[in-house]
């Protein structure tokens, strides 16, 4: 393999051929597939792996470039290198303490004083009964609160064992605290730890435990050895390095072997009760017996009634562990680990440094009141803010050794029943309530489409909300995260193909969230056979077993999950938050992780042709590096990496030490391989200098450059070899379509048939380059994030494919220029900005289950389906939305709640491994009209869209137009052949499906599937990928956008928002019958906002809110509202920000004036007007009547 | 025949390591990218055997034969011309857990096994025939019954 060096003009030095020995490259990533494999990591793995591959090449390259130093030109503004590390900030835990809510923050102090106190009295008053081992008391640790009687030994020990542990997965806060000591004040409260109850006692309670414990050693060969370390680090030798599936025993139960020692009598309880040795004062022997009885009278009758599949035998010494394909989240025995469930709130955002809070969430999110669950004692609800909290700590903390006999015990119980009623209980009071119903509800109101003109809302149009139970409906998951096309499920397939509707689910599961309860347990709690996590909609059969709502198999309860850490009291598990809420977010133990988890890792891919250079985008991008450097997600470990490519590829090594980066050019693009494979993805931290100092010079480095040719190809194939043995993110600029080397593609566009309303070419890939390419980073955790800034044809369906095979997300910026084309400059700063801020999630696995009976048969989204129900999301990013298809294979006859649950698997920047878990819970229904009643129109037509991309690509866009006409055209008419009693001269739509043809004509006139208008390729292959990953909240707006008069805005129906007044305008219909030239007009697309004003708007507008004194001087190009100190301007702009805040990206504002070129996207905006190639809504409506009547 | 014997038993093995591998992509014991490129291996075989086993049928004038034979090796044919620019071949890894393509490619190996089961028997008689002497002809029935025993 020959390569060479060449350096530009600059470089006083040139360096001769060098050759390097392919085969030693080619190592890379096969060496990284061996390691991958076999699953057992080194500590040292990363480094030692990164310094194997040391080499002659470097040197000679290395002396060579050091030569290079007289090249002032490029580097000329450099500043002294400062040869270290060592002002490197704690950027983990400085931006973390900052992001920290501050309400939270406020009762910190509160919250100490209460423990130190109260626990050091009630320690001393009781004396250790034995019969409270149960009951433990809460207590912090003895390192922050001095004053508890607690052995500093222990503590030390446990502290000491933590800190050399790295992938401590059950300990996450305290992680925080290794890795940041200074944060470690803000994370005491998620630490709960078990009072040392009856710290003598231990030593008797062990050793009887570990008699039956030897005992049962054979039935119980998967949990005994971590039973084993149990007892060990708990009770009697804490100080034993113990290995890490149960080095978080120490930190749930410090020193106290107590806990530890009924954890195990109650494994071995259920196989053989005679064997428990266990003192018979002790609540878990002697209570279960008679609980068994009463719960036996109270639920015999339901239990008889139960109309489902059998119950699955009861043993916990099956030893069912089946290779799960979801390899990470392998099986855990549920019997034998303890679990600490930490009311963290909003910390996840904190740490993670890139949440951006939503306020609306705040009044939309259910919150569990804590009626739904009333028991004897005071519960609050779970998480919800920590002033909330604190009654019930105080509650919690005597503890009142509960006795079976107790009246209040006992009527909690019942009250628990009622809570989780079995299916036929649920399926009578569903049948009560659609009785109920029978006045027809407002849902299915019929609304005569032609006669109606106003039919959209005041306000946004508002989430179906399940007819479910009023329980059930508070515990049910958000609507912005997970939202099913009908919240009423029919109940065969027959009755689904009759109502000609699309059953499937949208989701955005890793949505940004202000509220998220974050459960540190060893033990996750799943179902043995089909592994869905516990959820709110899981039926506790009695105290020890629940029933999974998927597959309906009775499985146990653990024991630890019978101690609710929220309300310090044993026995509830079904107060526990995992069953308080539908979405919860665990930290994942060992048993979720293939290889530790991988750290954060940025490589950025830079076209430094001439092209890019003219359009200037190096500018904006280095410096938003620049800016943000400090906040990309991530720990200590955070690697950084560049490659530019013309018609070669250069690398730049920033290896920590070196004066100033170095420039490596690989000119042998059919052969690429990397120069130095060590010192190009360097750690952000270390070199930090050296990288400011590349993107400081990076924009001025090709000023000059000639080359026009862009080789995309074999600069990915380098970043694909740079990444492949960590993963991570790689983020593409592309400005041009790639002429050279691998994956060169050519114009396909011809410009003549860009209005043509007959067939539309080219919308799939031309080669299969980029989606083997997309393959390979994502088999490789590897994510490819695309940024194109054309002007011209670029293939954007070619090229979107390594993002969307790869997970990554595309963002096209046509006719991009730094300076003539502001808007979408600003466009690309703001959306960097958020790049790269946002939160990441790097090597994550997202299944989705449903209810027996339910099949998912499509996904939609960018990612890779790595078997039938199970997503391979090299990256995930907060603004991903995904939507699935499902199909009903089987009848639901049975059940009347189908349930569905997400759970995403990933590493989050910090290196902690997480499963973000949500469940919707839905009745199914028998009659057509409850189909019709239930149905999400937004919902529906976004999986419309989806559907029809799916089919523009694969069969015509004209096909999927007529798909889309079809599916309102099919869906009405079945509607009106139910209601007999309707005329059919009219067309009339239930109340629910209302907008359907509205929305339906708005997606036809989208960029994606319009015909007859301009429309450039990109374009529209843009926005067909932007309907498959956008989530729906998004999509939604960009399909139909929201039109607001701001001239008149008035104080009356405002809102309020954090003591600031938003007026609420109503919504317009989008039509120019609804623009005065009196008046100003926002539209609000999603990702801008148009700001339209009339010829003969009042100056006094123009005035206060423009800053300019009449229209004619209103600037064309003008993207900012001033500050103006005038109430109307003050409104105004509230309003403007109140939009702004609800959405994760900053939309760019555009002022429109009528003889703006900007004016024609305005206008084409306005979907219920006539265009010369498409109908109006009026003649859309009459040609759905012709064409159901005929 | 004996030849077309053989290959079409070729053909049973070739489709039935289809069906296994789809069927394991079903019960997800193997990854999609492994499985499409272990199939997509064996399509371009299947397609030129198949073809030229159909052109030897019409030079050796077995019109019946190859006119069986000709829908099949023209849908073979036809799905391999049809397969988008983009795609990595029949089996595409990033489809084929969309629309119901799998079931759909496990439906077409089933017919298509059937077929060449249906076939190889077929030419198993026909070989028989001719082999055997006119006079045992009619003891034939005994030596095909006896062959599913063997």
């Amino acid at each position: 393999m020959q390569s060479q060096m060449q350096f530009p003009s600059g470089y006083g030095s040139h360096l001769p051929n060098y050759s390097a020995p392919s085969g030693h490259y080619s190592q890379v990533p096969n060496k990284a597939a061996a390691s991958h494999l076999d699953n057992q990591y080194r500590a040292s793995y990363y480094p030692g792996y990164y310094s194997a591959p040391a080499q002659n090449v470097m040197t000679s390259v290395g002396s060579n470039v050091l030569n290079a130093q007289e090249s002032h030109q490029l580097y000329n503004n450099t500043p002294p290198h400062s040869g270290g590390s060592s002002d490197r900030p704690v950027q983990g835990a400085v931006s973390s303490a900052s992001y920290l809510h501050v309400s939270a923050q406020q009762s910190y102090p509160a919250f100490d004083n209460h423990y130190s106190t109260s626990v050091s009295s009630s320690v001393a008053s009781q004396g250790f009964p034995l019969n409270s081992d149960h009951y433990a008391m809460p207590v912090v640790s003895g390192a922050m609160y001095p004053n508890v009687s607690y052995p500093p030994v222990a503590a030390g020990v446990v502290y000491g064992q933590t800190f050399t542990s790295q992938s401590l997965p059950a300990v996450g806060q305290f992680k925080e605290t290794n890795a940041f000591s200074s944060q470690s004040t803000s994370v005491p409260h998620s630490l709960q730890q078990h009072v040392p109850v009856g710290y003598n006692t231990t030593l008797s309670t062990v050793s009887s435990a570990q008699a039956v414990q030897d005992n049962l050693s054979r039935n119980l060969t998967g949990s005994v050895p971590k039973v084993n370390n149990q007892i060990n680090t708990g009770g009697i030798d804490s100080s034993q390095p113990v290995h890490s599936v149960s080095q978080n025993v120490p930190f749930t139960k410090p020193g106290a072997g107590t806990s530890a020692a009924s954890a195990v009598v109650s494994s071995v309880r259920s196989p053989a009760p005679s064997l428990s040795s266990k003192p018979p004062s002790s609540p878990s022997v002697t209570q279960s017996p008679e609980l068994a009885l009463q719960e036996g009278m109270q639920y015999g009758g339901y239990v008889n009634n139960q109309a489902s599949s059998a119950p699955a035998p009861l043993s916990s010494s099956s030893d069912d562990e089946e290779e799960d394909e979801e390899d990470e989240e392998a099986a855990l025995d549920s019997s034998s680990t303890t679990s600490s469930a930490s009311p963290v709130l909003n910390n996840y955002d904190a740490l993670e440094g890139g949440g951006y809070p939503e306020t609306r969430s705040v009044t939309s999110s259910p919150v569990p009141s804590p009626s739904v669950l009333q028991t004897s004692k005071a519960s609050k609800p779970f998480g919800y803010g920590y002033p909330a909290l604190q009654p019930g700590y105080q509650n919690a903390t005597p503890p009142t050794p509960v006795q079976p006999s107790n009246p209040g015990h006992h009527s909690g119980f019942q009250h628990y029943a009622q809570q989780y009623p079995g299916v036929s209980q649920l399926s009578s009071s569903l049948g009560g309530l659609s009785l109920q119903h029978s006045q027809q509800p407002e849902s299915l109101r019929p609304v005569n489409l032609t006669h109606d003109r106003n039919i959209l809302p005041v306000s946004s149009v508002p989430a179906p909300v399940p007819n479910l139970n009023s329980d059930l409906r508070k515990l049910n998951c958000s609507p912005d995260s997970f939202r099913c096309t009908l919240t009423n499920i029919p109940q065969t397939q027959a009755l689904l193909n009759k109502a000609k509707l699309p059953l499937g689910l949208l989701l955005h599961p890793f949505r940004d969230l202000t509220q998220l309860p974050v459960i540190t347990s060893s033990t996750i709690v799943r179902c043995r056979s089909c592994r869905t996590y516990i959820n709110p909609f899981v039926s506790f059969i009695d105290q020890r077993r629940w029933k999974c709502n998927l597959c309906y198999r009775v499985n146990d309860v653990p024991e630890e999950f019978m101690y609710n850490p929220l309300t310090r009291s044993y026995g509830e598990p079904h107060k526990r938050p995992e069953v308080q809420n539908s979405t919860v977010e665990f930290i994942a133990s060992s048993d979720y992780m293939l290889r530790p988890p991988q750290p954060a890792v940025y490589l950025f891919v830079l076209d430094v042709s001439h092209n890019a250079v003219e359009a200037g985008y190096l500018t904006i991008l280095c410096q938003s590096l620049l800016e943000n450097l400090d906040k990309l997600p991530g720990d200590s470990r955070t690697r950084i990496g560049f490659i530019t490519f013309d018609s070669t590829v250069q690398f730049y090594n920033l290896q920590e030490g070196l004066s100033q980066p170095q420039m490596l050019i690989v000119s042998d693009i059919d052969d690429i391989f990397l120069p130095t494979p060590d010192s190009l993805l360097v750690n952000l931290h270390e070199s930090k200098e050296l990288i400011k100092d590349l993107l400081n010079a990076l924009p001025n480095m090709f000023t000059n450059t000639r080359e026009t040719h862009s080789a995309l190809g074999p600069a990915l194939q380098a970043a694909f070899k740079l990444m492949s043995p960590t993963g991570g993110r790689i983020s593409v600029f592309q400005t041009q379509l790639p002429s050279l080397g691998a994956g060169l593609l050519h114009s396909r566009e011809d410009p003549n048939q860009r209005s043509s309303t007959k067939v539309v070419q080219h919308l799939g890939p031309a080669t299969d380059f980029y989606k083997k390419l997309a393959l390979d980073c994502s088999g490789q955790q590897t994510a490819v994030d695309l940024f194109l800034l054309s002007s011209q044809y670029s293939d954007l369906a070619s090229l979107a494919c390594m993002s969307k095979y790869s997970a990554g997300c595309i963002y096209y910026y046509p006719s991009f220029h730094r300076s003539h084309n502001p808007a979408q400059a600003e466009k690309l700063q703001k959306d960097l900005k958020r790049y790269l801020t946002r939160k990441i999630g790097f090597e994550a696995v997202m299944r989705i289950r449903c209810t027996k009976g339910l099949s998912i048969h499509t996904f939609h989204g960018n990612f890779f389906v790595r078997s039938t129900d199970l997503l391979s999301l090299a990256n995930v990013n907060p603004d991903a939305g995904f939507a699935v298809q499902m199909s009903i294979e089987e009848s639901l006859t049975d059940t009347s709640l189908v349930c569905f649950q997400t759970a995403l698997l990933y590493t989050s920047s910090k290196g902690e491994r997480r499963i973000r878990v949500h469940t919707l819970c839905l009745p199914v229904v028998s009659s057509l009209s409850d189909v019709y009643a239930g149905a999400d129109v937004q919902a529906v037509v976004c999986l419309l869209a989806n559907m029809a991309v799916d089919r523009s690509v694969s069969s015509s866009l004209a096909d999927a137009r007529d798909a889309l006409v079809n599916a309102v055209v099919d869906s009405l008419a079945a509607y009106m052949s139910t209601a007999s009693n309707l005329q059919q001269s009219m067309l009339i739509a239930p109340n629910s499906l209302k907008l359907f043809p509205l929305y339906i004509l708005a997606l036809l006139k989208q960029k994606a599937f319009r015909t007859g208008t301009s429309t450039r390729l990109d374009d529209r292959v843009y926005a067909m990928c932007q309907m498959k990953s956008q989530p729906l909240v998004h999509l939604m707006k960009m399909i139909h956008p929201n039109l607001y008069r701001i001239d008149k805005l008035t104080d009356e129906s405002t809102i309020h928002v954090n003591d600031r007044v938003v007026p609420q305008p109503p919504l317009q219909k989008l039509s120019a019958e609804k623009l005065t030239r009196e008046g100003a007009f926002l539209m609000d697309c999603g990702s801008i906002f148009y700001l339209w004003i009339g010829k003969n708007c009042d100056n006094n507008f123009i005035k206060d809110v423009l800053g300019y004194p009449n229209y004619a001087s209103v600037p064309q190009k003008m993207t900012q509202l001033p500050e103006v100190d005038a109430p109307s301007s003050e409104r105004t702009r509230s309003f403007i920000s109140w939009l702004r805040d609800s959405r994760p990206l900053s939309p760019v504002l555009q002022v429109i004036k009528d003889e703006n070129p900007a004016k024609t996207d305005f206008f084409q905006h306005l979907i219920e007007d006539r265009t010369e190639a498409a109908f109006s809504y009026y003649e859309f409506l009459l040609n759905i009547q012709q064409q159901i009547c005929k | 025949f004996s030849s077309k014997n053989s290959s079409y038993s070729f053909f049973s093995c070739c489709l039935a390591l289809f069906i296994i591998t789809l069927s394991d992509l079903e019960c997800d014991y193997i990854n999609a990218r492994s499985c499409c490129s272990k199939l997509n291996k064996w399509v371009v075989p299947e397609v030129i055997g198949h073809a030229v086993v159909t052109v030897l049928m019409l030079i050796s004038l077995h019109w019946f034969i190859f006119l069986l034979n000709l829908p099949v090796a023209t849908w073979n044919i036809y799905r391999y011309i049809m397969v988008p620019s983009g795609n990595m071949g029949v089996f595409d890894p990033t489809e084929i857990h969309n629309r119901g393509q799998l079931k759909s490619h496990m439906k077409e190996a089933m017919i298509k096994l059937g077929f060449h089961l249906l076939c190889f028997f077929m030419y198993l008689y026909r070989l028989v025939s001719k082999i055997a002497p006119k006079q045992q002809r009619d003891c034939l029935p005994a030596i095909i019954s006896s062959i599913p025993l063997v």
